[in-house]
């Protein structure tokens, strides 16, 4: 089983048979623009001291956050990393709840007591990602395991890095789901550098992907500055798991555009590669190609534009009115209470 | 009620939850077809089918994680390390994941791992181990540590009754050994509430698990003696039922904590320390210890013997602690 190497996508047609509209397409380009958004101004925010911690981004990610989010059901769920802003963005969290999130307030999704990218809202479907990755990978399988044990058609999707494909769990994760034939979608976010280390001290084979076969399902690689080629790969794969067909492995091949995080200006990623990567910007890309390809008009970029910089504009408001978290609160919630499992995803 | 081994009340625990709640399901290695290494599951694959008594591959990480997951998902996961010196490979989807997921995102993971646990028979370094201390340590987590057969039925309804993480610590040296009335049907018995096993006026012991045998043993030696000994047998660790103890340490003065597990970091330091915090007043003898030294659980029946607290070793702490 050899793996498959994604065409890019092409016409409109092409697009409309992937079960995509027009408003769609515009809806994919909004969200990229969010992402994008939210990460830059989240970097100004730190800039300005109001971020503890430290700060990742995203950046040359969001055509494979925002395609396989897209791609997913409504109650399909996933285990999004610090490089998918625009998985949550494409489910719908409010970006003035991800502001109050890395400002550490009270009314980010974790209310203070994780920063950051590690967060989720379960009525959305999505889990809280945790450090140690790619620990949401066993996590992810146990959620298709629990579909498949009661035979519901809703498959999981579980994130992971090129980084962290080195560690045990992404192993055991893939061989329990592929001995099993669970519904769940594995994506791997390929940036091409785990904090300093390349690939090739990552790992020896040419494509992740091509672990796939020992598992005994598919495995894809994908252009990941193409949203409508990742989107039409991940839909494909999360309907074969949904129909009984098995997991799939996607590599989603992009460059991490920043450093590790904020603290780092990656002096080791070679100029050159940044350049060359800086020309396949994934949103850039997407634009150019609904203009091209449908009918894309200036107006609608503005209107589009505008709104996207307004619901920023209200959103660092709100956020910043939020209030800090209450001290007194600290011990509240390292127990569940029985009433806790009164959520959608125990239910 | 009918006799049963602590073994024998495990399974019919678990089967009976089984039967009243299909959310719950069993994974580990071996829990199938096998019935599990020590046959805790043996003929539950027969009534409840290969997906709700998963043999997993050879994975702790996976069954941990894959029980996070679906615990996530509105499942209530019963997953066996095939010994407790296993859950190393899953600390991470213990520590990391589950036991942080309420506290931090707002989930609650209602899990249960069980872990046969402890020594006394030539187990080694590897299959021998007490690791309760580990995960007590860890806030989230609940550590459950039944000494009797009824106790071992109750607990574990109502581990899988509970909405957090809980790992449940059989001792293996308790399965055929001991034997007990235990009630027909369903119950359960309350975390954190510890039970008096011996009543006594003179010498508090507090511990757990295969060690309330041992000090009882010893109890019986003491009492023969003039000296009469309390044992308080915790039942769970974490949380760990702190009202008994102080009132045992106010009735008798004079505390002895044993457990099997090592003694530095062991969990007795904690009930120790709590004990000389809030009954200094109180105590006419200081707060002593019984555990295993400081090694790894060793091989030979002769060095195990000299690891685990033996009944002689409790004998003399309890006849030091008298003489206060």
């Amino acid at each position: 089983m050899a793996v498959r190497e994604a065409e890019p996508v092409g016409s409109l047609s092409e697009v409309r048979e992937a079960g995509l509209d027009r408003e769609d397409l515009l809806g994919i380009y909004r969200n990229l623009l969010v992402t994008r958004a939210i990460e830059e101004r989240g970097h100004i925010l730190y800039k300005q001291g109001k971020i503890p911690g430290s700060f990742y981004t995203g950046r040359g990610n969001e055509a494979s956050a925002v395609g396989v989010a897209t791609a997913m059901g409504p109650n399909d769920v996933g285990t999004p990393l610090h490089r998918d802003m625009g998985v949550h963005v494409t489910r719908g969290v409010e970006p003035w709840r991800i502001f109050a999130q890395y400002m550490g307030r009270e009314d980010g999704p974790t209310h203070g007591r994780d920063g950051n990218v590690h967060m989720a809202d379960a009525r959305l479907g999505m889990i809280a990602m945790v450090s140690h990755l790619p620990a949401m990978l066993p996590v992810a399988v146990g959620c298709a395991l629990a579909f498949r044990i009661r035979q519901e058609k809703r498959v999981a999707v579980g994130w992971f890095g090129e980084g962290a494909s080195a560690r045990g769990d992404a192993h055991e994760a893939m061989n329990l789901a592929g001995v099993r034939q669970l519904p769940v979608v594995f994506i791997c976010d390929n940036n091409q550098w785990a904090y300093s280390t390349p690939t090739h001290l990552g790992y020896a084979v040419e494509h992740l992907a091509d672990r796939a076969a020992a598992y005994g399902f598919e495995g894809v690689v994908v252009d990941g500055t193409d949203v409508l080629a990742v989107y039409r790969e991940t839909k494909n794969a999360i309907e074969k798991a949904r129909e009984g067909g098995g997991p799939t492995l996607i590599e989603s091949q992009t460059l991490r555009m920043e450093g590790h995080a904020v603290h780092d200006d990656a002096f080791y990623v070679p100029k050159e590669l940044f350049e060359e990567w800086a020309k396949r910007d994934p949103i850039e890309r997407y634009r150019t190609w609904l203009r091209e390809n449908a009918e894309l008009t200036d107006e609608e970029e503005d209107e589009i534009a505008g709104r996207v910089k307004k619901l920023l504009n209200d959103a660092l408001a709100r956020a910043e009115e939020s209030p800090q978290p209450d001290p007194a609160t600290l011990l509240e919630g390292v127990y569940a209470t029985p009433e806790d499992l009164d959520t959608p995803h125990h239910k | 009620m009918a006799e049963l081994t602590y073994l024998q009340a495990i399974s019919d625990g678990l089967r009976s939850e089984m039967r009243r709640d299909d959310r719950v399901f069993v994974i580990g290695e071996d829990v199938g077809v096998y019935g599990g290494a020590f046959k805790v599951t043996l003929g539950f694959q027969e009534e409840f089918g290969s997906w709700r008594v998963i043999d997993s591959p050879l994975a702790e990480t996976a069954i941990v994680g894959a029980c996070t997951g679906a615990a996530m998902m509105g499942m209530r996961p019963v997953a066996e390390m095939q010994f407790a010196d296993f859950v190393s490979c899953a600390w991470d989807h213990l520590v990391t994941v589950a036991a942080k997921q309420r506290f931090r995102a707002g989930t609650p993971v209602p899990i249960v791992v069980r872990l046969p646990s402890g020594g006394g028979f030539s187990g080694g370094p590897f299959h021998s181990q007490n690791p309760e201390s580990s995960f007590a340590h860890i806030p989230g987590l609940k550590c459950v540590c039944p000494a009797t057969p009824e106790d071992a039925k109750g607990l574990l309804i109502s581990a899988i009754e509970d909405p957090n993480p809980v790992l449940f610590f059989e001792h293996k040296h308790l399965y055929r050994r001991i034997k007990g009335e235990v009630p027909e049907g369903r119950y359960t018995v309350p975390f954190g509430k510890a039970r008096t096993h011996r009543e006594g006026e003179d010498v508090s012991v507090i511990t757990w698990g295969a060690m309330v045998y041992t000090a009882d043993e010893a109890a019986k030696k003491l009492e023969a003696e003039g000296v009469s000994v309390e044992i308080v047998d915790l039942r769970t660790v974490m949380p760990w039922d702190r009202e008994a103890v102080l009132a045992s340490a106010r009735k008798t003065s004079k505390v002895l904590v044993l457990h099997e597990d090592t003694r530095t970091g062991g969990f007795g330091a904690e009930i120790a320390a709590t004990v000389a915090e809030e009954a200094f007043e109180d105590l006419d003898g200081p707060v002593k210890r019984i555990a295993a030294p400081d090694t790894p659980v060793p091989f030979s029946p002769v060095l195990e013997k000299a690891f685990i607290p033996q009944v002689d070793d409790v004998v003399a702490g309890l006849r030091e602690l008298a003489a206060y």
